[in-house]
């Protein structure tokens, strides 16, 4: 169980200028879906909450310690960031792939147990990607690729997940699956920070919304609360109209035809 | 111990092997040949006192500065690959063996006496070292790439020197630089100071290696699983160099060991660094051994350049890996 705080955080972003700073408790079993239009700095944020990189201004803590007083691996034994891109320098199997989760959690002499293999194969068996456990990771496709990362996360255990786009490249059966599997990370007691583009999949999975707007502004709150069609319009700078689909709003632009709905 | 598993740890001991019998090899072959009995007679201090004396201060100095030369370039490869994330780096692309070079053929020019040239290459290779690494550091820290491309400008620049220095030569002082620049054995004087850096090196790299796993998948992943990469990164940079400018001044620029081994290695068995590095030194000595002892006695009395032999015996085995690989 790890609290995720920031205090006064100011992202840093070369060439723009701070907005207001953010000040936010992610505290265990909740969800988070970052919000914002493109270059807005989602990635930046969850990267400075990850300690991957300087903040302009402010702190984050991990509990009651500061982030940048932590050893990488102390903080990796906890927090898990998926990335939005990833690089294959040399070829590597599924499974050595996603086997580098253990990484923080075994000593320079150590090399993997069985227990480590068996975290790292119900963790592959989770995002059903068990079967090219031996394959080659950069002969997978867009998907399998996103799956396998999600994997490398879960092997890590972490009480923080960082989420950068979970659903890039994957199908609607297996975006359902992710984030199925983030929720149950949640209600398991962990912290989960997602970055979305996709407003209907943060509306439908996120109990708690960061709106972050492009002028430096934000606003953060419960998600029926943040999901305000005229709030999103300004975020994304589009007309919306909502619906409600099995008790779920939905999103969708509006028919430019019709006129701005809120004019 | 960071364990190997079982598939792992038979390559590493066939590699001892391979390694044993090239060292083996290299002592009984020759003008005088020497039978195995033989061998181990002069090796336990036994036998014919010639044998004896052909095998303990001929041969087996000259055999084991091969050996760890190998060594020193098959270790200095795999961790500049893995460093620069670049599968065509070598223990020279940095301009490490541009800046030895310079360093040999300016003592052999004066007139130096061969002694002084290991030095004096040693003090190249560590110039160009210092010089490449200040200059990536540039405006904003450097980068791989940074680091890449200031090394292999940085190398064409001492190329121009190293011809400049070739033209301004005297004819018979030629071939003792051309046979340095392609590498030769038997400038190495003694073997001791390339062992010297070679097993603790070895033993400083396996527990690193399953760090070097995890930056093989890039800095920020790397960062985000628990691994400092600024200092990882630069203890590798520095070690690497200093593999590579203890064989150059041990034997010049012996090329291709430092390229393929590493690459055979990897197809041969996967990409795990823990497994990659110990295998690279054992298979880079055994091949530059088994490769000096064809130079030395393919043509005898006439003795080739042993960066040829390493390039006619690793080309062919390379292509037919990497023919085969998935």
């Amino acid at each position: 169980m790890t609290v995720l705080t920031t205090q006064d955080l100011v992202i840093d972003i070369p060439g723009r200028a701070s907005g207001r700073p953010l000040t936010l408790r992610v505290a265990p079993g909740q969800r988070w879906g970052v919000l914002g239009p493109n270059g807005v700095g989602k990635t930046t944020l969850l990267h400075t909450l990850a300690g991957l990189r300087a903040p302009r201004a402010g702190r984050v803590h991990l509990d009651d310690t500061p982030l940048d007083a932590l050893k990488r691996r102390t903080v990796a034994q906890r927090l898990a960031v998926v990335f939005q891109d990833r690089q294959d320098g040399f070829p590597a199997t599924v499974l050595e792939t996603a086997m580098i989760g253990r990484h923080p959690f075994l000593s320079p002499w150590r090399r993997e147990g069985a227990e480590d293999l068996a975290r790292t194969q119900q963790a592959l068996a989770a995002l059903s990607v068990d079967h090219l456990a031996d394959r080659l990771v950069t002969t997978l496709s867009g998907g399998e690729r996103q799956r396998v990362a999600i994997a490398t996360a879960l092997a890590q255990t972490p009480a923080v997940w960082l989420a950068d786009e979970p659903t890039n490249h994957l199908d609607l059966h297996h975006q359902v699956a992710v984030m199925k599997l983030l929720r149950d990370q949640a209600e398991r007691g962990a912290a989960v920070v997602m970055g979305l583009h996709d407003l209907n999949l943060a509306a439908r999975w996120c109990d708690h919304l960061l709106l972050l707007f492009p002028d430096g502004q934000h606003c953060y709150g419960p998600a029926e609360a943040m999901l305000e069609p005229g709030a999103l319009a300004r975020l994304y700078g589009q007309p919306l109209t909502m619906a409600r689909v099995d008790g779920a709003p939905v999103f969708v632009p509006a028919d430019p035809a019709l006129g701005d709905p809120h004019d | 111990m960071p364990a190997v598993n079982g598939r792992g740890l038979l390559a590493l001991a066939l590699l001892a092997v391979a390694g044993a019998l090239a060292l083996g090899l290299s002592l009984a072959v020759g003008s005088v040949p020497i039978s195995a009995a033989q061998l181990w007679a002069a090796l336990t201090g036994g036998g014919d006192p010639l044998h004896r004396e052909l095998v303990l201060s001929l041969r087996l100095p000259r055999a084991l500065a091969a050996f760890a030369t190998g060594g020193l370039l098959g270790l200095a490869g795999a961790l500049m690959q893995v460093l620069l994330r670049n599968p065509l780096a070598d223990p020279y692309v940095l301009g490490l063996s541009g800046g030895a070079a310079v360093g040999a053929l300016g003592a052999m020019l004066v007139g130096l006496a061969a002694i002084w040239v290991p030095g004096a290459a040693f003090a190249g290779a560590l110039l160009s070292t210092l010089l490449v690494f200040g200059l990536a550091q540039g405006v904003g820290g450097w980068t791989p790439t940074r680091l890449l491309l200031t090394g292999v400008v940085v190398a064409a620049g001492w190329g121009a020197v190293v011809t400049f220095l070739l033209t301004l030569s005297p004819a018979e002082r030629l071939p003792g630089m051309l046979y340095w620049l392609m590498g030769d054995l038997s400038y190495a004087r003694s073997p001791w100071p390339a062992w010297l850096l070679l097993v603790p090196a070895t033993l400083l790299v396996l527990p690193l290696a399953r760090g070097l796993n995890v930056l093989a998948r890039g800095p920020l992943q790397a960062a985000s699983l628990g691994v400092a990469v600024r200092p990882l990164e630069i203890t590798v940079y520095v070690l690497a160099s200093a593999l590579t400018a203890m064989a150059v001044s041990t034997a010049g620029s012996v090329g291709f060991v430092g390229l393929v081994v590493p690459h055979m290695l990897r197809l041969a068995l996967g990409n795990d660094q823990r497994l990659i590095l110990p295998a690279s030194v054992l298979a880079g000595g055994a091949l530059l051994t088994l490769a000096d002892t064809l130079a030395r006695t393919l043509l005898a009395p006439q003795q080739l350049p042993v960066g040829v032999i390493t390039a006619l015996l690793g080309v062919p085995t390379f292509l037919l890996l990497l023919y085969r690989s998935r």
